[in-house]
């Protein structure tokens, strides 16, 4: 090595040099926005103005877009295996019901913080005992502590309801100025505004060295022990993150129905918020949105289409999605952008 | 400072009626290069595993430093300074190398506690980084993807990841397991140009590797340790050559 150091020496030290400065560059500029990400956001407004009459609809493909936002999270970037995430959207679904139904508390902004202040605790708590566990085990420990917390709504039906639901919810106007109209457009700005919020969130964490250190234990928990970090730590706090932003989607749920049953908490929203991120792609942020805005604009047709089949449709783009596009539907968008030969955005 | 790097006391581990570890002592000095040898099955991962703390002993003590380090967990002790490379490849096989270098030295200074900046803001992280692909020469591939690299080049990032915690002890488990014969020299080289601070427990196969680096060799058979002592005093040991060299008699000629 030292030989071949002094005949190239100045040569090969100019070439470290340069190699270095494009990985610190490297490194410095992987969170930058890149222009392609413009795009599901001017979609979004976009719907606003092309379909008007169906912005109820709209508002809820953005509640879900926001539960599969705080999935990714979790199961995405930290690979936390999770099948009762619907736990924590069905405590936010509730805590912003009740306190409008049971306590006269109207206002929305505050209600929402109020939904993941709960569900971020009881994230907390469960996320400090059941994340010790990994693969299957959590996967089943997370579906019995949601299927727990269901039959605690259950049980408490003089609070929750039960399966009869909350009534009487009301929302008083934003800020004390917007108030809400017949086709939900208010409840639309409102839910994609704390959807953007939100994501940015997200994506700060996703990028920052603690998001980092929720893709190590992703990839490899083995090493993250060995290189001293706090994993379980790491766990439970980004599972609080997620819950309550979960919760803030429960919240928004009940909010913008005015009306909450037990099926906010049932498995099948668990479910079906996996199969929507699974569908778009995890781990990459906007597959939260191309897997949620599919599945549910994909059940509306076909729930018209054959209401008492849709969700054969469902299954197979399902089974056509693991099968063929590993990495979701947004995986595969990526691979269409390579294949064309150009880099959206750049 | 007259506390060893590293001293173990009577350590006994048992899996059920499995005994893996039969009151094992030893003790490294600062900047030691010692090599564990032994049969297959004789225990020498397991002893890694209950220095690092993945395994708790049945029995026994472990000291860095002077202090007993027993009772903390494997990531506690990797913060007190005890970094390990593993037999097989233990890496973020998505990130790339310099990700995964940002990801160790991250984890050693803090850093990955932030969760509101951007990981690659700051400078210094990235440049402490770069320094330890530097010293291994793996400047070049900082920007490629782990699991693109040639399993050779794998085995330099471990051992990068494992000197960015800046260890006082360095276990390294077969270091070149698995590595084309072409390319160990390479391994072997850097192995070589380690910190004479770092006190070193090596494991490995090739009686080539062992009397080279090593100054002083433990001998593990069925979870004992039989003898530790120079190597030559370890070539001289009639039940070292019955139980071991024995077997690897061929490779051990090339020395003589």
């Amino acid at each position: 090595m030292a030989e071949s150091n002094r005949a190239s020496g100045a040569c090969q030290e100019s070439g470290t040099a340069e190699l270095r400065a494009r990985a610190v560059q490297f490194m410095a500029r992987r969170h930058r926005f890149r222009l392609a990400e413009a795009a599901p956001w001017l979609l979004a407004i976009l719907a606003f103005f092309l379909f008007p009459d169906r912005m109820a609809f709209g508002t809820q493909v953005l509640i879900m877009v926001l539960f599969a936002v705080s999935l990714d999270l979790i199961l995405g970037y930290a690979g936390i295996m999770s099948l009762g995430h619907a736990a924590f959207f069905g405590i936010g679904a509730y805590t912003a019901a009740l306190l409008s139904a049971r306590l006269g508390w109207n206002e929305p902004i505050t209600g929402l913080f109020a939904a993941a202040a709960l569900a971020a605790l009881i994230g907390f708590i469960s996320g400090w005992f059941l994340l010790r566990y990994r693969g299957l085990t959590l996967l089943m420990l997370t579906l019995a502590t949601a299927i727990m917390v269901l039959e605690f709504g259950n049980a408490r039906a003089d609070i929750t309801g039960g399966y009869d639901g909350v009534n009487g919810i009301a929302i008083s106007p934003l800020f004390d100025v917007f108030d809400y109209d017949l086709y939900g457009h208010t409840y639309y700005i409102y839910s994609l505004a704390v959807l953007f919020i939100l994501f940015l969130v997200v994506r700060q964490i996703v990028y920052s060295p603690f998001g980092q250190a929720l893709i190590g234990i992703r990839e490899n928990v083995r090493r993250m022990h060995a290189i001293g970090s706090p994993v379980h730590w790491r766990l439970v706090t980004v599972y609080t993150i997620g819950a309550a932003i979960a919760g803030v989607a429960g919240g928004l749920f009940a909010q913008s129905n005015a009306f909450v049953t037990l099926g906010v908490l049932g498995f099948e929203r668990s479910a079906a918020v996996l199969v929507m991120l699974i569908l778009g792609g995890t781990g990459r942020l906007y597959g939260a949105f191309v897997g949620a805005i599919v599945y549910m604009v994909l059940e509306d047709n076909l729930a018209k289409l054959s209401p008492a089949f849709w969700e054969f449709g469902v299954g197979l783009l399902l089974v056509l999605a693991v099968l063929f596009a590993r990495r979701g539907l947004l995986g595969l968008i990526e691979d269409f952008g390579r294949l064309i030969g150009e880099r959206p955005g750049r | 400072m007259t506390a060893a790097a590293l001293e173990i006391r009577g350590l006994c581990k048992k899996f059920g009626e499995l005994q893996v570890a039969r009151d094992i002592s030893l003790t490294l000095e600062h900047g030691a290069r010692q090599a564990l040898i032994g049969p297959n099955g004789a225990g020498k991962t397991t002893l890694v595993n209950l220095i690092t703390g993945v395994f708790a002993p049945s029995a026994g003590n472990v000291l860095l430093e002077g202090n007993d380090i027993t009772h903390l967990s494997e990531a506690q002790r990797a913060r007190r300074g005890i970094a390990r490379t593993f037999q097989i490849n233990q890496l973020f096989r998505e990130l790339t190398v310099i990700e995964n270098l940002c990801l160790a030295v991250g984890e050693r200074t803090g850093a990955c506690n932030q969760f509101w900046r951007p990981a690659g803001a700051k400078r210094e992280v990235t440049d402490e980084a770069l320094d330890y692909l530097e010293s291994l020469q793996l400047v070049e591939d900082a920007l490629t993807p782990v699991r693109k690299l040639p399993y050779g080049r794998q085995r330099l990032v471990e051992i990068a990841i494992a000197l960015a915690q800046r260890p006082k002890l360095l276990l390294l488990d077969e270091p070149t397991a698995g590595v084309p014969s072409s390319e160990t020299h390479l391994i072997l080289d850097t192995i070589d140009r380690l910190d004479r601070a770092i006190a070193i427990l090596i494991i490995e196969h090739d009686m080539d590797v062992v009397f080279r680096f090593a100054n002083r060799i433990t001998v593990l058979v069925a979870g004992k340790v039989l003898i530790e002592g120079t190597p030559k005093e370890i070539m001289a040991d009639e039940r070292v050559r019955a139980v071991y060299l024995g077997q690897e008699g061929s490779r051990e000629a090339p020395h003589g």
